[in-house]
């Protein structure tokens, strides 16, 4: 009733509402029974016509319905009335049963974990590598996947320009059990902050640049990249002074060839200068802990074949 | 009925004439009909409608096929499963053509004959005929029963009373069971009621479907057919001149009258009718069918039967009630004539728009592709791969339609040098649906920039006749 002022709307939808079904049952019964003249024998006559004529000689004929039929029309009503007693309907009356929709919802919710709770409840208790090689398991993490993961990371799971791969064994914060669930569960911040101030000039950033390639044998220019090895002093306290970053703050290995927003020069500067900010959401209220279980298995199993290989020999 | 004008009265002309008006309900009192046994060419052919109708509901679900039931509707998986065919909501056009071709059928029965649904098929009428056959063998036929209701309440009245409506609620109920058993199989239904673990929808069914059988074909009857069937209201509208009805030949009957046996009745002045009103008592609905064709006559020919009989023992020549055609009966054709004229062109016409779309309906069901596939394009960018290829990743809904377990083979056409780098072949269990990731990849240079099309080939890998093929953009970034 959040929508009125105050209590007195709910009243007096109450009151119309009572109005209607007491209205609709005297009407019922005023409607029933008619006056007619007694015939002969004191009886009253058969009614024939309604006494409705329309174009001077057009009659409404009276059609009875059978009596039963008005009955029903009574328990229409009787039942009108249970129903407003039992079920919310009567203005802002909650009604006995103390039924709602929130209620119906989380009773669904309820049954379901009761139907599905055991099921998941087996598989949190088993260790993630042994749920890896489940099919059922396996399956339920691919079916998760696809319908939470899969819009950023792909359905292949191969990421693209800024959603990491999960196929590869390149791991931003690490590709361990433990590390991935709490990726899900908490999510992430990989934050770079903008570098250009601190590295110096245009060029500065240039040669930063070329000498980051250098790292991972990438096409750069080697005099250019000579000038940026002592700018990339700046860059050592995330990434390494070797470049091959730090787990640990989520700063990805420069040395390898996996590029998270792309691996060329232009790519690579817009980097320095301006940054990146990149966001993977926090699961732990969106997703049953039994849920994120059985979706760490399977991220971890598209990287660690061993799973995978159980299962194909399962099947032989 | 002569009509009665109502007046509308004032208080005070109410007053003042009340001793002479009194209250008359507008609803009318139900009055119990009771029909009577017919014998007859018609009697027997609703009885072997109701054998036929009726095997096939009370045994069709103990039918089995392979490992599962025939003909079961399982509607918490959303599979119909009829004999080979499982029907997925996919097929949901299937049930169209199927209220379609009933819906036609009707129109076209009715034009040439009637209500020959009603007086035979319909649900209404085999219920009640098999509730009236039993309420006979307990209480006896028409005067019997009239005799039992009208008499004092006593030791036999009710037992009889009990027994019979004992045996019609086990029908009712095991009715209702049969019902309940086409959703749920009929095997494991039956195993639960032995042991009393029914769950809360099956129990509901049983006794709401078993009860409505009891109610209408103990107690609803005609009343079904008067007050609630559209059919009867609009059947009007398919009928024409043509139309062969259940009809009282009124030149032939007319004057009616009573008259012994051996008298000349044309001597009389009279016609073949001798007003023995069995044509009356014989009546499901409680009409007298030589007032005409009415709205409540389900064209059930109980009288016809009846007629007939009395005409054989008064030596009369059969028909005086007969299917005939208002055309026919205007004109004197012969039956010959009359019956030539169920051909034409409105009857042809349904024929024709019947047959069309049961053809239409068996050439695609006979080549439906157990096999379908939706295909969603991964949303976002394109990747672009360090030699320049670039990647488009698609979520394939596979669902194999089929009982068994098959293996399915992805092919990718539309764009030179497009291939698939993920996985090519997919196992799907048997009647279920499986989402497959497929990565496609195109060589640098080989579409243009933009949206380009392309197509997926999904075949059966056994039978690869079995094939669906389904459109899809492949994006190239500009």
């Amino acid at each position: 009733m959040a929508d009125f002022f105050n209590e007195w709307w709910g009243i007096w939808i109450g009151i119309l509402v009572i109005i209607s079904i007491l209205g609709c049952a005297v009407l019922l019964w005023s409607q029933s029974k008619i006056t007619v003249p007694l015939d002969a024998d004191g009886k009253p006559q058969p009614v024939g016509t309604t006494g409705h004529v329309w174009d001077g000689d057009l009659e409404e004929a009276n059609n009875p319905l059978p009596r039963w039929w008005m009955w029903l029309f009574y328990i229409t009503v009787v039942f009108g009335l249970g129903y407003l007693v039992l079920y919310p309907g009567l203005g802002s009356f909650k009604g006995t049963l103390g039924w709602s929709e929130v209620g119906a919802y989380e009773k669904e919710v309820k049954d379901g974990e009761a139907q599905y709770g055991p099921l998941f409840n087996k598989y949190l208790a088993m260790k993630i590598e042994d749920v890896a090689k489940d099919p059922a398991a396996r399956a339920i993490g691919e079916r998760l996947f696809l319908n939470t993961c899969a819009q950023c990371h792909g359905s292949d799971a191969q990421g693209s320009k800024g959603f990491p791969n999960l196929t590869d064994h390149d791991w931003l914060y690490g590709g361990d059990p433990q590390t991935i669930e709490t990726t899900i569960r908490e999510g992430r911040n990989g934050v770079m902050p903008p570098m250009a101030a601190v590295v110096g000039t245009d060029d500065d950033v240039r040669n930063v640049a070329n000498y980051v390639l250098s790292l991972s044998g990438s096409a750069h220019d080697p005099i250019k990249a000579a000038f940026g090895k002592s700018k990339f002093v700046a860059c050592a306290a995330c990434h390494g002074a070797d470049g091959k970053g730090n787990q640990a703050l989520g700063a990805p290995n420069l040395t390898d060839k996996t590029w998270l927003y792309g691996g060329d020069i232009n790519t690579i500067m817009e980097g320095i200068n301006l940054g990146h900010n990149n966001h993977m959401p926090a699961h732990k209220d969106l997703l049953s802990d039994a849920k994120i279980h059985l979706l760490t298995a399977y991220v971890w199993s598209l990287s660690n074949a061993s799973g995978l290989e159980a299962i194909e020999k399962q099947k032989q | 009925m002569e009509p009665t004008p109502i007046k509308q009265y004032t208080k005070e002309e109410f007053a003042a004439t009340t001793s002479q008006y009194g209250e008359q309900t507008l609803f009318e009192v139900h009055e119990k009909i009771y029909p009577r046994l017919t014998h007859g060419w018609f009697s027997k052919w609703r009885w072997v409608l109701v054998w036929f109708t009726q095997l096939i509901f009370y045994g069709g679900a103990w039918l089995n096929w392979n490992d599962r039931q025939a003909i079961l509707f399982d509607l918490t998986a959303r599979k119909f499963y009829i004999f080979g065919l499982v029907i997925w909501p996919q097929d949901f056009i299937y049930l169209t053509v199927l209220l379609v071709i009933s819906a036609l059928s009707l129109f076209l029965f009715t034009t040439v004959a009637g209500r020959l649904f009603c007086g035979y098929a319909c649900p209404q009428t085999v219920y009640t005929e098999i509730f009236m056959w039993v309420e006979r063998k307990v209480e006896g036929d028409r005067n019997a029963r009239i005799r039992l209701d009208n008499g004092a309440i006593s030791a036999k009245k009710i037992s009889l009373k009990l027994i019979k409506h004992g045996l019609w609620l086990a029908i009712a109920l095991w009715t209702g069971f049969t019902f309940v058993g086409y959703f749920t199989p009929i095997h494991h239904l039956s195993a639960e009621v032995l042991a009393w673990t029914l769950g809360p929808w099956e129990t509901f069914w049983i006794f709401f479907y078993g009860f409505a059988t009891y109610g209408n074909a103990g107690w609803m009857r005609e009343q079904v057919c008067k007050y609630m069937c559209p059919y009867a209201r609009f059947q009007s509208a398919m009928f024409d001149k043509d139309t062969l009805t259940v009809t009282y030949n009124v030149a032939r009957g007319e004057p009616r009258g009573s008259r012994s046996k051996n008298a000349d009745h044309k001597e009389l002045g009279l016609g073949s009718c001798i007003d023995c009103g069995i044509c009356v008592q014989v009546c499901p609905t409680g009409i007298d069918i030589r007032n005409g064709l009415q709205y409540e006559c389900t064209g059930c020919t109980a009288c016809i039967d009846g007629c007939n009989d009395i005409m054989d023992k008064m030596g009369y020549e059969r028909g005086l009630i007969s299917y005939n055609t208002e055309h026919a009966l205007e004109n004197g054709l012969t039956k010959a004539q009359m019956w030539k004229r169920v051909f034409r062109p409105r009857t042809l016409v349904y024929t024709g728009i019947l047959w069309t779309i049961i053809l239409v309906a068996a050439i695609t069901l006979a080549n439906r592709v157990p096999l379908k596939v939706n295909v969603i394009r991964d949303r976002g960018m394109p990747r672009v791969t360090e030699t320049g290829a670039i990647d488009n990743v698609y979520k394939l809904q596979i669902m194999n339609a089929l009982e068994q377990s098959n293996t399915y083979s992805v092919e990718v056409a539309g764009i030179p040098g497009a291939e698939i780098l993920t996985e090519h072949t997919i196992e799907i269990p048997g009647a279920s649906n499986r989402a497959f990731p497929v990565r496609v990849q195109i060589p640098y240079g080989s579409a243009e920039k933009g949206s380009n099309k392309i197509r997926f080939i999904i075949k059966d890998a056994k039978n690869p006749t079995v094939s669906v093929t389904e459109k899809a953009v492949f994006l190239v970034p500009r």
